[in-house]
């Protein structure tokens, strides 16, 4: 056997049912740990805390690409040559059916009673017109037919392979939709304050995902202003602080130049706009804040977006940095409360809807630290800072926290919120949509279309009928009609009476 | 948006109905257990043989030939009746059951599948759905008793384990496309049920020529034929749902597919039925091995249900309960 030999050895192993149901298994089992294990792609904190944990462990996995399954080179590998074997086995099977289309049903066979579905009268209606009242009868019932010297043959339920085939094209049409999908899109997330706008370039993402095809270009440039936020949630009862509804009002540009328009973002319900989809993900509270410095001078105005800590009361975290104050810079740590409450010795908060803030302060003078490099704004860095002064009791909108020996002051001015948007862009999402819908109407008519052919022969009066069902399955629905046709051909073709 | 607070007079409605639903239920099963005990062996063998002549006086003669044993009169038509009783048992728990979820909804002012209680009793509504339905075509009221059971124990998780009191649900989940996604894997985990229920029996069922209890269970052909009929549907509409939870999920969460534990075994499950049609359509795997393939894709089902959000954590809200 030359290479040739193998070659083809090869093909015909990969493209043979047997290989398409263990790759089919492969790929059930390889999806497995992909559930089971933290993926980086969806949840890396989990990942870096199953570093923490067990730090061998997790080498030895990451090294089998345990935490990217979905994007594993074994995963690919097994997608690749299941996906190979489905082309190798539809292209032949196309090639098959376009023939058997174009064919007429074969002749009668010469023994109709041999079959699964078999009748037969006497009648002594004469043979012509007999046979053609049988091809009427069939074609009414949407029978290919031919007819050939004392016999009608008759086929019907190509469709079901059609669908079959359709529905393995649309596989494959999925997959290179999936593919085109990750390779030319983008995806994005940022945060926007109430009163803030955002204009859609990779400059204020605070995180950024090209596809590897993916251009500068492909950001389409459109822009908003985020006007208000609101969130709803139910307010007694055992669900209480249960969110119910979240909508973030927008004025939006499509394209530089374009008319305005108002747009409800809504948790499903997202903008789209120049191909892309904004979305909204999460939301939070941005304090805002007016810092005096020790020079008199308003060396800080505006929100600060603090991180929700606890998602059942929206207690929130957040860091005031101030660099230009003088003549040390300021910093402070804050814990925001929506709704204050008294609990024990202090205050937390009792709901996640802004009922009564308060912010609770820990000011710090000194350096920054902002020479050392990039920092989080979610961190304080207090290595070379003092504490200057703290609240005894949660500032009220209005209220100022007064550092000492003329540092300066810390006013709380008033809440905005803030929504964490995610803006994707996918161009495959349409050649998708139109595949998998391609895939489920052709596998409903794979599945429910029966391929089936009856004859009809007459000779010396002696009328026989003869059914035969191509596929498999359901063999007593075939049976039925069967009946039924006999029963009509009797109706046109009347048997002698007895 | 639902109102935040569920009509109580409703849902205490709907909590009697399921109760209500269990007891008729379990009678019914023990109907159907007493119909099947007291029959005779299936003289399966025979008939088998010869599956479809079409008979050309002309009507369309029943396919299936009548199954009932041979014996003395009185002792057959009084088990008759009691399995005719089971049926009725189980349309009036059948009715129960619709209430109760019915009644969830008009409480609850929007779908009734919001969380996993919720979503087991409309599962175990199409269960039956799809058992009365192949009733009213197919002589299946042997199958009666092991549709019943695994109902009844769902029924029962649900009750005493998963109960939430009705409510409204995470924003995330007030959308319509919970009416076209849930609405299909219900539809589609129901009849896989009776698929499932169908394949195990006939892994017990075993060679035709057994004696005994077990050859009062219908026949191999006759069960496969079964679980061939509820995939065929299932299958489809389990497609079906998962395209439309991509959809929801590319308006949710902006991404149509990202590998979520719930995703992925929904796709794990899919091709698994996938492989068992592929399995019946070659020769070699015909047979028991693709019922085995039919029962794994039923197992990956039911951990989709309740493994993965019992010890799985994922964006699908449906998890906490
Ligand atoms: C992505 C993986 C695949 C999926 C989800 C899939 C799914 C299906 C489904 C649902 C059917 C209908 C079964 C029926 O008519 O009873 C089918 C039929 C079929 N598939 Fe696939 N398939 C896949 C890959 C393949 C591959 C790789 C091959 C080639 C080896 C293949 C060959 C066939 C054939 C020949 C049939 C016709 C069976 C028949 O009706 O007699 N499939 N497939």
């Amino acid at each position: 056997m030359g290479i040739v030999g193998w070659a083809r050895w090869a093909w015909r192993l990969l493209t043979s049912m047997r290989t398409a149901l263990i790759l089919l298994f492969l790929m059930a089992l390889a999806s497995i740990p992909g559930s089971l294990l933290p993926q980086r792609g969806i949840v890396p904190e989990d990942v870096v805390a199953f570093y923490k944990e067990n730090p061998t462990l997790a080498e030895v996995f990451d090294r089998l690409w345990l935490f990217d399954v979905f994007a594993a080179p074994w995963f690919a590998a097994i997608y690749l040559l299941l996906f190979t074997s489905l082309t190798g086995c539809v292209l032949p099977r196309l090639r098959k059916h376009l023939a058997e289309i174009r064919r007429k049903p074969p002749a009668a066979p010469r023994n109709l009673n041999r079959l699964p579905h078999h009748g037969s009268y006497r009648t002594d209606v004469e043979g012509e017109q007999a046979l053609a009242a049988a091809q009427t009868l069939l074609r009414k019932r949407r029978y290919r037919v031919v007819a050939g010297p004392g016999w009608v043959a008759a086929e019907k339920g190509y469709l079901r392979e059609t669908g079959n085939l359709f529905f393995h094209f649309a596989l494959l049409g999925l997959l290179f939709a999936i593919g085109a999908g990750a390779l030319y899109g983008y995806r994005a997330n940022v945060i926007v304050t109430e009163d803030e706008g955002f204009a859609n370039t990779v400059a204020v993402y605070d995180k950024y995902t090209p596809g590897s095809l993916a251009t500068e270009e492909s950001l389409h440039p459109f822009s908003f202003q985020l006007d208000d936020f609101n969130a709803t949630y139910v307010l007694q009862g055992d669900r209480r602080g249960q969110a119910l509804d979240f909508v973030a009002r927008l004025r939006v540009q499509d394209r530089p130049g374009a008319p305005e328009r108002t747009f409800d973002l809504r948790v499903n319900e997202p903008l789209e706009t120049g191909g892309a989809q904004v979305y909204l993900l999460g939301h939070g509270y941005a304090p805002t804040f007016r810092v005096v410095d020790g020079e008199g001078k308003v060396a800080f105005d505006g929100p600060v977006p603090f991180l929700p800590a606890e998602q059942a009361t929206f207690t929130s975290e957040g860091v005031l940095k101030v660099p230009d104050a003088k003549p040390a810079q300021l910093g402070a740590l804050g814990l925001f409360l929506p709704t204050t409450v008294p609990v024990g010795e202090g205050f937390g908060s009792a709901f996640p809807g802004m009922i009564n803030p308060t912010v609770n302060l820990f000011a710090y003078h000194g350096d920054l630290g902002l020479r050392k490099g990039p920092q989080s704004v979610y961190q304080l860095d207090t290595d070379e800072m003092t504490l200057a002064a703290k609240t005894e009791k949660p500032l009220n909108v209005g209220e100022t926290l007064t550092l000492p020996e003329g540092r300066g002051s810390i006013t709380f001015t008033g809440v905005r919120e803030w929504i964490s948007l995610q803006i994707a862009y996918d161009p495959g999402r349409l050649p998708a949509l139109i595949a998998s819908s391609v895939a489920v109407l052709s596998l409903v008519l794979s599945l429910t279309v029966r391929r089936r052919r009856v004859w009809v022969r007459l000779s010396d009066g002696n009328l026989e009928v003869g059914g035969l069902l191509k596929t498999e399955g359901s063999a007593d629905g075939f049976a039925g009609e069967f009946g039924d046709i006999v029963t009509s051909l009797r109706g046109v073709v009347q048997p002698v009476k007895e | 948006m639902p109102p935040a607070q569920a009509d109580t007079g409703l849902a205490a409605l709907s909590d009697q109905l399921i109760l209500f639903t269990v007891l008729l239920y379990v009678v019914a099963m023990f109907a159907y257990a007493i119909e099947l005990a007291g029959a005779r062996a299936r003289r399966t063998a025979q008939k088998a043989k010869t599956p479809a002549l079409a008979t050309v006086g002309g009507d369309t003669a029943p396919p299936e030939a009548p199954e009932e044993p041979a014996g003395p009169a009185r002792a057959s038509d009084r088990l008759a009746l009691v399995g005719k009783a089971a049926v009725w048992l189980t349309v009036a728990g059948w009715a129960a059951n619709l209430g109760s979820v019915v009644t969830l909804g008009l409480a609850t002012g929007r779908w009734p599948w919001g969380n996993m209680y919720e979503f087991v009793l409309a599962v175990c509504l199409t269960a039956v759905t799809g058992f009365l339905v192949m009733l009213l075509r197919h002589r299946v009221r042997y199958l009666g008793v092991f549709v019943m059971v695994p109902v009844v124990l769902g029924l029962g998780i649900a009750v005493r384990y998963l109960y939430v009191q009705a409510g409204p649900v995470v924003p995330a989940l007030n959308s319509y496309w919970i009416a076209i996604h849930v609405s299909a894997a219900i539809i589609a985990s129901g009849v896989f049920m009776v698929g499932g229920v169908a394949g195990i029996l006939y892994l017990i069922r075993g060679r035709q020529d057994e004696k005994g209890l077990l050859s009062r269970l219908p026949s191999r052909e006759d069960l496969d034929r079964v679980v061939q009929r509820t995939i065929v549907f299932a299958f489809p509409v389990w497609t079906f749902a998962v395209i439309a939870g991509a959809l929801w999920a590319d308006r949710a969460w902006g991404r149509y597919w990202g590998w979520d534990p719930k995703e992925t075994w929904s796709f794990i499950t899919w091709i698994v039925y996938a492989a068992y049609l592929h399995a019946r359509a070659t020769g070699g795997w015909g047979g028991k091995r693709a019922m085995l393939i039919q029962l794994v894709g039923f197992a990956c089902l039911l951990f989709n249900l309740f493994g993965v959000n019992l010890f799985i954590s994922g964006l699908h809200s449906y998890a906490g309960f």
